[in-house]
């Protein structure tokens, strides 16, 4: 197979924002996620746990609360705003005021019967504000009795009349026809973070003081304490199993039980203790069968409960989702620079240089250090949503949800000029890509249209919008191939996992794309059918071990030399699949690299296979390619990530 | 650790009217330990039965007579001495009633004392320091009795020993502030004259107390400011004496008592064996400077090891015999049981506990007494019964003491043994050599193995000596003593089979040599085999598990080695071989823990190879049979120490790869080379 000259790449300070707030839809199976920079994240759970869509966020926008309201996302934030995102364009769809200050929570009945669905949101001037959730937007109703201090945690009773309100020292239940406090339980100088209201009448509660306490819900009277730790967050699952995620790390999961055989005197018992954070856990979601978590260490957990699987299946393994499911670094090829994406800058390097060669394993000098050419500040208060660079480094693209801008580069001089004139149809874009040959950009723009541009200096020139037909299926926001005609060639049969990679072979025109179950499908653009080997590799089907793994395909190449090698990675190791060698076996190991290298040449030709993997690389953002055959590999260490974190609110430590 | 039991009173006193003189005489031993003979300042004599606490008979002489000598037994002629009114002896057996009747001579000189001590003739000693045996006085007894003394001396103090060969007179006496020892020896007659080393100007002694031990007489002496001197004296002598010239008398300081405030006025010290003495009159160093107290001192370790208070006043008298101290004070004649067992540092640290009631130790005392007399079944069931006790641990001082009994009894009488009391008296692990130093010697000499093997096993001060007799004795085992030792333990093993080190299976399987007879079919079983000529075992398996037991004993090597040097060349090999065959077996496999047997480590046994091959290595150059295992032996050592050195290289080529992987740790940036295949 040969040797690669790899070029480690650590310098990409890639930091991901802490978790802030989840919410799940049970219908969907989508979980949406706040982070504090105000990016949302949807993760479909249903397949594989993929992170479907990505709003960016924008300075200022601080999202506090999510709620879903049948497909409809809603998110409040101490900016006072209550915001609907439009899910297709990945953008906010529209912001209303509340009037109320910053507001703590939002929430929504579960169901309705009247088909006008009520949210509320709680206010910190201690309002609970009503909205009617209409069709296109929403409507403020009503305020409940105004408390004094802040409205903290709400949440409906199941029969939609009734709604409980943590404060400041106080729960209070509201009446929601008639808008007026019918009771209230007090506590002392505590802040009632979050809240959970049973369908009967049990309302449990989590504080500042660590507690989490089950009240009666009719009587206002305390019926059980339990001393978890300092700070917690609650989420409810549903009426039997209840979560609390603590300032400490740890995730506290309480059952109503019962205490004897025959099911009668349940209880709330404290079942089993978590620890998969360093650092507050500030949101969680308790899903059928699983414990999701997040909080300022900014990993998503996703920690299945045992009685609710099956053992020792995929699904019975615990994920942390620490990267995001697409690439935040561009690779120009033939220029040996990296575009590293932040939410407010984007860098631009050039890869080092070394002469000389050496052996398998052996670090090489390193001639010239790797620099940094330019840090672009973005305008403006949205996040930078995707950017990229030409194969040849000439050209640089980034977009934001309101912008796009196009850059011209000169290297030799390391000068930026910004492309001024743009056609009107290229207003903002989710995707970017530049032609192998680098004269045409593609951009995926709004309601699932592509537009291609011809770059010619000193200007660019539109071309096309590509379309959906209607009723097609929407593309996903996944790499967009890399050479379009400019009309519709054919239609790829339709998956049902998502692509999580795609890219199309320079030579042989097949496209080849990753799925987030990990399939593999190679498709000839020329027959257009699947091609024989991606035929032969469903026949026999993928490695057991390919498919247990649980980050997705990020990324896929080819080796211009190799033309039947496929170069793809994820966050835990890279993969050159040869074509031409044959398929794994189910009882071959699949990672055979350590044995290989332990045969005598002539034995390696037995024990061979196509998906030759590496792990010598760990935590990858990015591997590519680069013309003169030698790879780059972005690294971002979890531990780096971990040590930019500010320090744990509280931590555990032996003995204390 | 020395004891003081409760006392108890002999009899009352009748002290003379100013109070310093307890009214007792003199209190001597009689016929045998329980009963004494004690007189009394004034007129009468009078036997006691001291466990009844009872007179059996009692003598006076006429109103006006008194007694100036205290009686005294004489054990060969069932008579007893006394002398009344300086001059009169009187001689009275226990069936006369009345003194007056009984036989008197009157002397021509003033009569010091009459002494008698069993397994020699009574003495008199005449005021002005002569001396005549009894008999010899009698045959003439206004025979003239020349002056020895000088002009004013005087005797003040005297007893009498009898040694192995001769008799002695030993008196002590003072002359102007000068003290001078007399040794006159009897048949033939010689006298020597010492002078006692000054004290502090003005202090003369307060008690002598003299006792016969190793050939030497030794004089133990008390000085009022709490000083106790000991001065040896040879039992041959010196020249004798020409000119009358006192030869001066070396002294060594034993003890220095607490006095408290003052000197000391009426004390007495009592040599009880070599290593204690009881002192009466003086403080006890914990509770003030009250004087009545009698307290028991061992002078090796200078601690202070019983003491008891004294009621009323002392007199500085004080008398020992059979383990009882005879106190007057007060207005009584006390008696006061004691016990001095083989000190111990253990013991004279008081790391031992002592936590006895009175009753056990009577039941130990009573345990000892049968332990002289009684016949083995007897003794066997007497220390059954008192191993079933729980306490078991809290009696170790006095479980040395019947262990040394029974030992002592054994090597006196040849047809006495009683080989299970002493194994289950060792067992209890309260038993160290140096308690009874004997047990290890006696065992070998009674040819029982087990006993040995228990020994070396649980005695933790085998001194290197007695390790290497046994190793000796072991080595150069004889089939037949092996057969005797498999009988005892085939009685001996129940349930301490395993700590024996013998099982049944592994007694089966090790018997490969020809010395434990019937090994026959383990030797079958392993020319079957066949394994590797240096695999058999030289030894047989019972030899091997003394021989085992003996390289797991501590010792030092240079102690060691003078007593190696004893063993013979063919005794020298045989070990030398068995050592190697472990050696092996460790190098080799797993064999150390197998079948619970109680094995040397392999430190243990490159260390006897090596001392065994310091103290002998001439003698193994020279021996020819000894040749190729010289040559095994330093073959294999090569070996070991090539594949040590292997090792070491190893350990630095694993030393490299470790720097390999910590060099891993790549910074920002670097350029790889990487190979898929």
């Amino acid at each position: 197979m040969g040797e690669f000259k790899v070029h480690r790449v650590r310098f990409f300070d890639y930091m991901p924002a802490a978790i802030r707030a989840m919410a799940f839809n049970r219908r969907t199976e989508r979980l949406a996620l706040a982070r504090a920079d105000g990016a949302l994240e949807i993760f479909n759970f249903a397949d594989n746990y993929f992170q479907e869509k990505v709003i960016p966020g924008q300075d200022g926008r601080a999202v506090e609360a999510l709620c879903w309201v049948g497909r409809r996302l809603f998110s409040a934030g101490l900016n006072g705003e209550i915001t609907e995102y439009d899910l297709e364009n990945l953008r906010p769809r529209y912001t209303v005021e509340a009037y109320g200050g910053p507001i703590w929570t939002i929430s929504a009945v579960a169901y309705s019967l009247s088909g006008c669905v009520p949210c509320q949101v709680g206010c910190e001037d201690g309002t609970v504000k009503m909205f009617e959730v209409l069709e296109d937007r929403i409507q403020f109703q009503r305020n409940l009795d105004r408390q004094k201090g802040r409205i903290i945690s709400l949440c409906w009773h199941p029969s939609a009349s009734l709604i409980a309100a943590g404060m400041m020292d106080m729960i209070r239940i509201f009446d929601v026809e008639t808008g007026k406090g019918v009771g209230a339980s007090k506590s002392k100088e505590v802040v009632v973070w979050s809240i959970a209201f049973l369908s009967d009448h049990t309302i449990i509660s989590g504080d500042s003081a660590g507690k989490v306490q089950i009240w009666d819900g009719l009587t206002g009277t305390l019926a059980r304490t339990h001393l978890v730790t300092k700070w917690d967050v609650l989420a409810l699952s549903d009426e039997s199993s209840l979560v609390a995620g603590t300032s400490e790390g740890t995730v506290v999961q309480f059952q109503f039980l019962s205490s004897t055989l025959d099911g009668q005197n349940k209880d709330w018992v404290r079942t089993r203790t978590f620890k998969n954070h360093s650092h507050d856990v500030r949101a969680l979601v308790h899903t059928e069968t699983a414990v999701v978590s997040g909080g300022m260490d900014t990993q998503l957990v996703v920690r299945p409960l045992l009685d609710k699987v099956e053992k020792n299946t995929q699904e019975s393994a615990m994920r942390k989702m620490a990267f995001p499911h697409r690439s935040l670094v561009c690779c120009a090829k033939k220029a040996g620079l990296l575009l590293f994406q932040f939410p407010d800058h984007l860098e631009l390097w050039r890869l080092g240089e070394s002469d000389g060669h050496g052996n398998p394993g052996d670090s090489l000098p390193v001639k010239r250090k790797p620099e940094k050419l330019i840090q672009l500040k973005r305008k403006g208060e949205d996040h930078i949503c995707c950017s990229a660079l030409s194969p040849c480094g000439g050209w640089l693209a980034y977009s934001t949800v309101t912008s796009f801008r196009l850059y011209r580069l000169q290297n030799n001089t390391i000068s930026i000029t910004k492309v001024s004139k743009l056609p009107k149809d290229l207003r903002s874009a989710h995707q970017l890509c530049f032609s192998t040959d680098s004269s045409r950009l593609f951009a995926s723009s709004i309601n699932s249209s592509v537009v291609v541009v011809a770059l010619n200096q000193p200007e660019c020139k539109y071309l096309h919008t590509l379309k959906p037909k209607s009723g097609e299926q929407q593309p996903t926001t996944a790499s967009v191939s890399l050479s379009v005609r400019l009309q519709l060639h054919c239609t790829v049969p339709v998956y049902g996992s998502c692509p999580t990679a795609i890219a199309i072979h320079p030579t042989s025109s097949n496209l080849v794309v990753v799925h987030a179950d990990q399939q593999i499908f190679e498709y000839s653009l020329v027959q257009k059918e699947y091609t024989e080997w991606s035929r032969r590799l469903q026949k026999q089907g993928l490695h057991s071990l390919w498919l247990e793994r649980d980050t997705p395909i990020t990324h896929v190449t080819f080796n211009p030399k190799h033309p039947a090698h496929i170069i793809l990675h994820d966050m835990f190791m890279f993969c050159v699949i040869d074509q031409s060698l044959p398929l794994p076996e189910a009882k071959t190991r699949l990672f055979n690299q350590m044995i290989l290298r332990s045969l005598p040449e002539p034995m390696r030709i037995l024990h061979r296979h196509a998906f030759k993997m590496c792990k010598t690389f760990q935590n990858l953002m990015c591997v590519r390619l680069l013309e003169d055959h030698s790879l780059v590999v972005v690294e971002r260490p979890l531990l780096d990530i971990m040590s930019q974190l500010p320090a744990p609110v509280r931590q555990k430590r032996f003995a204390t | 650790m020395a004891a003081l039991y409760e006392g108890y009173t002999l009899c009352g006193l009748a002290p003379a009217q100013n109070q310093s003189n307890s009214g007792v005489l003199g209190v001597e031993a009689e016929r045998d330990s329980d009963h004494v003979v004690v007189t009394d300042s004034t007129r009468s004599v009078t036997l006691y039965k001291v466990s009844d606490q009872k007179p059996l008979s009692s003598w006076t002489v006429k109103q006006g007579q008194t007694l100036t000598c205290s009686a005294v037994y004489n054990p060969q002629t069932k008579e007893y001495v006394a002398v009344s009114d300086g001059k009169v002896i009187r001689i009275w057996k226990q069936e006369h009633l009345l003194l007056d009747q009984a036989f008197k001579a009157t002397v021509s000189a003033d009569v010091w004392r009459v002494h008698c001590v069993a397994g020699g003739e009574p003495v008199v000693l005449f005021k002005r320091g002569a001396v005549r045996l009894l008999d010899a006085l009698l045959s003439a007894p206004q025979q003239p009795i020349e002056e020895v003394l000088a002009q004013e001396e005087s005797i003040r103090w005297s007893t009498n020993i009898v040694t192995e060969s001769q008799q002695f007179a030993i008196f002590t006496t003072e002359q102007k502030g000068d003290h001078f020892l007399y040794l006159q020896r009897l048949n033939p007659n010689t006298l020597q004259r010492y002078r006692l080393e000054r004290e502090e100007p003005g202090l003369s002694p307060l008690s002598f107390s003299a006792s016969y031990r190793d050939k030497h007489i030794r004089l133990l002496y008390l000085y009022p400011n709490g000083h106790v001197y000991q001065s040896v004296v040879s039992e041959r002598g010196l020249v004798t004496d020409e000119g009358g010239q006192a030869f001066p008398l070396p002294r060594s300081l034993l003890l220095s008592l607490p006095v408290g405030e003052g000197l000391l006025e009426a004390a007495s010290a009592q040599a009880l064996d070599e290593a204690h003495i009881a002192v009466v009159g003086v403080p006890h160093p914990s509770a003030g400077s009250g004087k009545d107290f009698l307290c028991i001192w061992n002078t090796n370790f200078q601690t202070l090891q019983a003491g008891k208070e004294i009621a009323g006043k002392i007199y500085g008298q004080l008398w020992s015999f059979w383990n009882k101290l005879f106190i007057p004070h007060g207005k009584t004649l006390s008696v006061i049981p004691y016990e001095c067992p083989k000190s111990s540092l253990a013991s004279a640290l008081g790391k031992m506990r002592q936590v006895k009631t009175e009753g056990e130790l009577e039941q130990i005392c009573s345990t000892a007494t049968t332990f002289d007399t009684a016949p083995v079944e007897e003794v066997q069931r007497e220390v059954d019964l008192l191993l079933s006790r729980t306490d078991i641990q809290d009696l170790q001082p006095s479980l040395g003491q019947l262990a040394s009994t029974l030992v002592s009894r054994t090597l006196q009488d040849p047809a006495f043994y009683t080989p299970s009391s002493l194994a289950q008296l060792v067992h209890t692990r309260c038993l160290c050599h140096s308690v009874c130093p004997d047990l290890v010697l006696l065992a070998l000499e009674r040819k029982d193995y087990f006993l040995c093997q228990l020994c070396l096993q649980f005695f933790p001060d085998i001194p290197e000596a007695i390790t290497c007799a046994c190793l000796k004795a072991f080595i150069s085992l004889e089939p037949d003593g092996v057969s005797f030792m498999e009988t005892l333990i085939a009685r001996e093993r129940g349930p301490d089979g395993l700590l024996n080190g013998f099982s049944p299976t592994s007694a089966a399987e090790y018997r490969s040599d020809g010395l434990g007879g019937g090994g026959t079919r383990a030797q079958q079983d392993e020319e079957m085999t066949s394994p590797p000529p240096e695999q058999i075992c030289p030894v047989g398996l019972h030899k091997a598990v003394l021989l085992n037991e003996v390289l797991q004993t501590a010792y030092s090597d240079s102690f060691l080695l003078p007593h190696l040097k004893d063993l013979s060349s063919q005794q020298v090999v045989l070990f030398l071989q068995y050592l190697q065959f472990l050696y092996l077996k460790y190098s080799q496999d797993a064999f150390p823990q197998t079948h619970g047997l109680r094995s040397p480590s392999l430190s243990q046994i490159l260390d006897w190879v090596c001392v065994l091959l310091d103290a002998h290595f001439t003698v193994l150059v020279m021996t020819p049979e000894a040749k190729g295992l010289l040559v095994n032996l330093h073959s294999f050592v090569k070996s070991q120490v090539r594949l040590v050195s292997e090792l070491g290289k190893i350990e630095g080529s694993l030393q490299e790869l470790n720097k390999m992987t910590a060099k891993k740790d790549v910074g920002q940036y670097s350029i790889e080379i990487i190979e898929l295949f």
